[in-house]
């Protein structure tokens, strides 16, 4: 849900808009109808159910008292943990991210789309297979540490820590910051960067005022596909966390799942807010507000 | 050397993967001079300017500017500026900020910078668009700023790579006119890349007519329209009538089975040849006044005078005329002896390419 809030504030240009304001408007109208459908029936209803059920009791009164929840101890420092662990998920996936897009940028041969492909891959499989075959590899009794006591090398403990959500996010989440980068790069025209060298630029210089600026909007669409369900994510968590960390995404499941839903909602609402503002921070960074993918 | 050789190409051979761009491409570019580099597409004239640009790398040969080999010098160390035929200007920067860019890397003073961008915009016909965003101009201003920020950096050559191939035809000829006053104001070397002959005939100095990484011809404008090497070169430079001929002896050429007057001479006797005649020097006249009678099959007006097609001896001849002659008109074709061109053949089929004495 939150995913389509982002993908919808953040392609103002959609194609959709587009059609719509054509000569052909009566046809793209009613093209769009079942777009519309879909909106009001899993994006606006459930946000209002969602604000109905954050601001109200059990007796359907207006409280503030749900969203207050977020100031118990608890909550606070789950919320801090899941905007830390995001945060610095992020940054990695950027470091990681940036210069293999560049790497695949630069390969201009008909491989590249092999080399698209092996990133892409791993999201053929399933999210939680994926997530539960890291679990197997960093277990205490799992592979990483069966083949250190097999060499009689002193076993790490990397299974419920942070080191291993961060891990999760990262493998998880990388192909979604490489490829709106990657996707900007190659619309760069290289004679846009042949006229910095042209100009007097070293590569440094070409790439700090020409390329870096240029795949912003990339970067940003980047940032966002990743930071927001690294947020939210609960599942991560709670497959390499086990019970030791503790996220705001498990903190709204385990109200969910208990029945509380005035208690989730009111959460979630939180978390959204949290959301909104680092997506305030980003647009102001991409002027062109364009390129999510 | 002579002194006045700016830029001197030796030897450049260029291929991408089995496909040879250049064959061994000798050319000296000569101080203050608008040299064009003419040529269809895939002729070699744009690799030709990035070789020069250092932006590709020639696998033999070297590129010598003011008597230093700069063949391995990267682009950015290179005292030549490029206009990029899709104006490249930097979309993220105002115009101001494109324009400084090369002076701010040179670290120049703000002031010194400030004076330059006001000078450049002036001289462009842009003032007061310092602040403007790249995108908001027309492709001409893109192109025009393209230029101002090329000239500010006060290059010994600039390199033109088509830049006014996306213009449309009025304000490309507009440019035409600016490029040549530009020229003259900077008093610097301008190389320029087109495959638009009429760009190349209006500007140059010196052109130079490509075909298949092969230098077809070097000479001025006149030269090249008038006295052309060879049938590739007739052929691209305007409209011609490239017929087959035999060279009887000096003075005399044999065209279907008529003999025509001529003024070329060192051919040898009876030596197979290309004539070109240019179908503004044919005269349509009388039947019996011709040299060769002939039947008017087309006639389309074209402003300034009619094409018409002439069918004579089998063949069909274009003829420019501000004369009206209609269709199924009987005329007599005649032909000026000092505006019949004559050219050797090619050695063979596929090797168009000549020789060229510089």
């Amino acid at each position: 849900m939150k995913l389509r809030n982002v993908l919808k504030t953040r392609t103002p240009k959609s194609p959709v808009h587009k059609s719509a304001s054509g000569p052909n408007m009566p046809k793209a109208k009613w093209l769009s109808f079942p777009y519309i459908v879909w909106m009001i029936g899993f994006i606006i209803i459930p946000l209002v159910v969602i604000f109905y059920y954050g601001l109200t009791t059990s007796d359907s009164t207006f409280t503030l008292n749900n969203i207050a929840l977020v100031m118990d101890p608890i909550n606070l420092k789950a919320l801090k943990q899941a905007l830390e662990l995001s945060l610095v998920s992020t940054v990695i996936c950027l470091l990681l991210a940036y210069p293999l897009a560049m790497i695949l940028n630069k390969s201009k041969m008909n491989s590249n789309s092999f080399i698209v492909m092996i990133i892409i891959l791993p999201m053929w499989m399933n999210f939680l297979l994926r997530t539960i075959a890291w679990q197997n590899i960093l277990e205490k009794t799992g592979i990483i540490n069966t083949i250190l006591n097999f060499f009689k090398l002193p076993t790490v403990n990397i299974i419920n820590t942070p080191a291993a959500i961060i891990l999760g996010m990262v493998y998880n989440f990388l192909p979604f910051m490489v490829l709106p980068i990657y996707n900007v790069l190659i619309k760069i025209d290289q004679d846009v960067i042949n006229a910095a060298r042209d100009l007097g630029a070293n590569g440094m210089q070409t790439f700090l005022k020409i390329i870096l600026p240029l795949s912003l909007p990339g970067v940003i669409s980047g940032i966002t596909m990743v930071f927001v369900p690294s947020l939210t994510t609960f599942v991560i968590s709670t497959i390499l966390g086990g019970n030791k960390i503790v996220l705001i995404g498990n903190v709204i499941e385990q109200q969910f799942r208990v029945g509380n839903w005035h208690a989730g909602s009111g959460l979630s609402l939180v978390l959204m807010i949290f959301i909104l503002i680092s997506m305030a921070i980003l647009s102001k960074y991409d002027k062109e507000g364009s390129s999510l993918w | 050397m002579t002194d006045n050789k700016l830029i001197n190409l030796v030897n450049i051979t260029k291929s991408y993967g089995d496909n040879v761009v250049l064959d061994d491409l000798n050319l000296y570019i000569r101080e203050n001079e608008f040299v064009t580099l003419l040529g269809p597409s895939g002729c070699g004239k744009t690799t030709t300017l990035r070789i020069i640009g250092g932006f590709e790398t020639p696998d033999k040969g070297q590129v010598i500017f003011e008597g230093k080999d700069i063949t391995k010098v990267p682009p950015n160390e290179r005292q030549v500026n490029t206009v990029f035929q899709k104006y490249a200007l930097f979309n993220h920067m105002t115009i101001a900020e494109n324009i400084a860019f090369g002076l701010k890397i040179k670290k120049k003073s703000k002031a010194y910078i400030q004076d330059k961008i006001k000078y450049a915009l002036k001289l462009v016909n842009l003032d007061g668009f310092e602040n403007r965003m790249p995108d908001s101009l027309s492709g001409g201003q893109q192109q025009r700023i393209a230029i101002a920020r090329a000239i500010v950096n006060e290059p010994k050559v600039l390199l033109l790579d088509e830049p006014l191939g996306a213009l449309d035809l009025k304000l490309r000829q507009d440019m035409q006119y600016e490029l040549i006053r530009l020229k003259n104001e900077l008093g610097i070397t301008f190389v320029y890349v087109t495959h638009d002959q009429e760009e190349a005939l209006t500007m140059s100095d010196t052109i130079v007519v490509m075909n298949q990484g092969y230098i077809q011809q070097i000479g001025t404008p006149e030269e090249i329209y008038n006295e052309p090497k060879n049938a590739f070169v007739a052929d691209f430079i305007g409209e011609s009538n490239i017929l087959p001929g035999i060279m009887v002896e000096d003075k005399l050429v044999n065209i279907f089975g008529v003999n025509f007057v001529c003024v070329d001479t060192g051919f040898g006797k009876n030596k197979p040849v290309d004539v070109v005649i240019r179908p503004e020097d044919i005269d349509l006249v009388k039947p019996e006044e011709g040299i060769i009678k002939g039947v008017v099959t087309s006639l389309i007006f074209k402003g300034v005078h009619y094409e018409m097609e002439v069918h004579a001896c089998d063949h069909d001849w274009l003829v420019h005329s501000t004369d009206l002659f209609p269709v199924g008109t009987e005329v007599g074709i005649w032909v000026d002896p000092f505006d019949i061109q004559i050219m050797n053949k090619p050695e063979s089929e596929d090797e168009e390419a000549v020789e060229v004495e510089l």
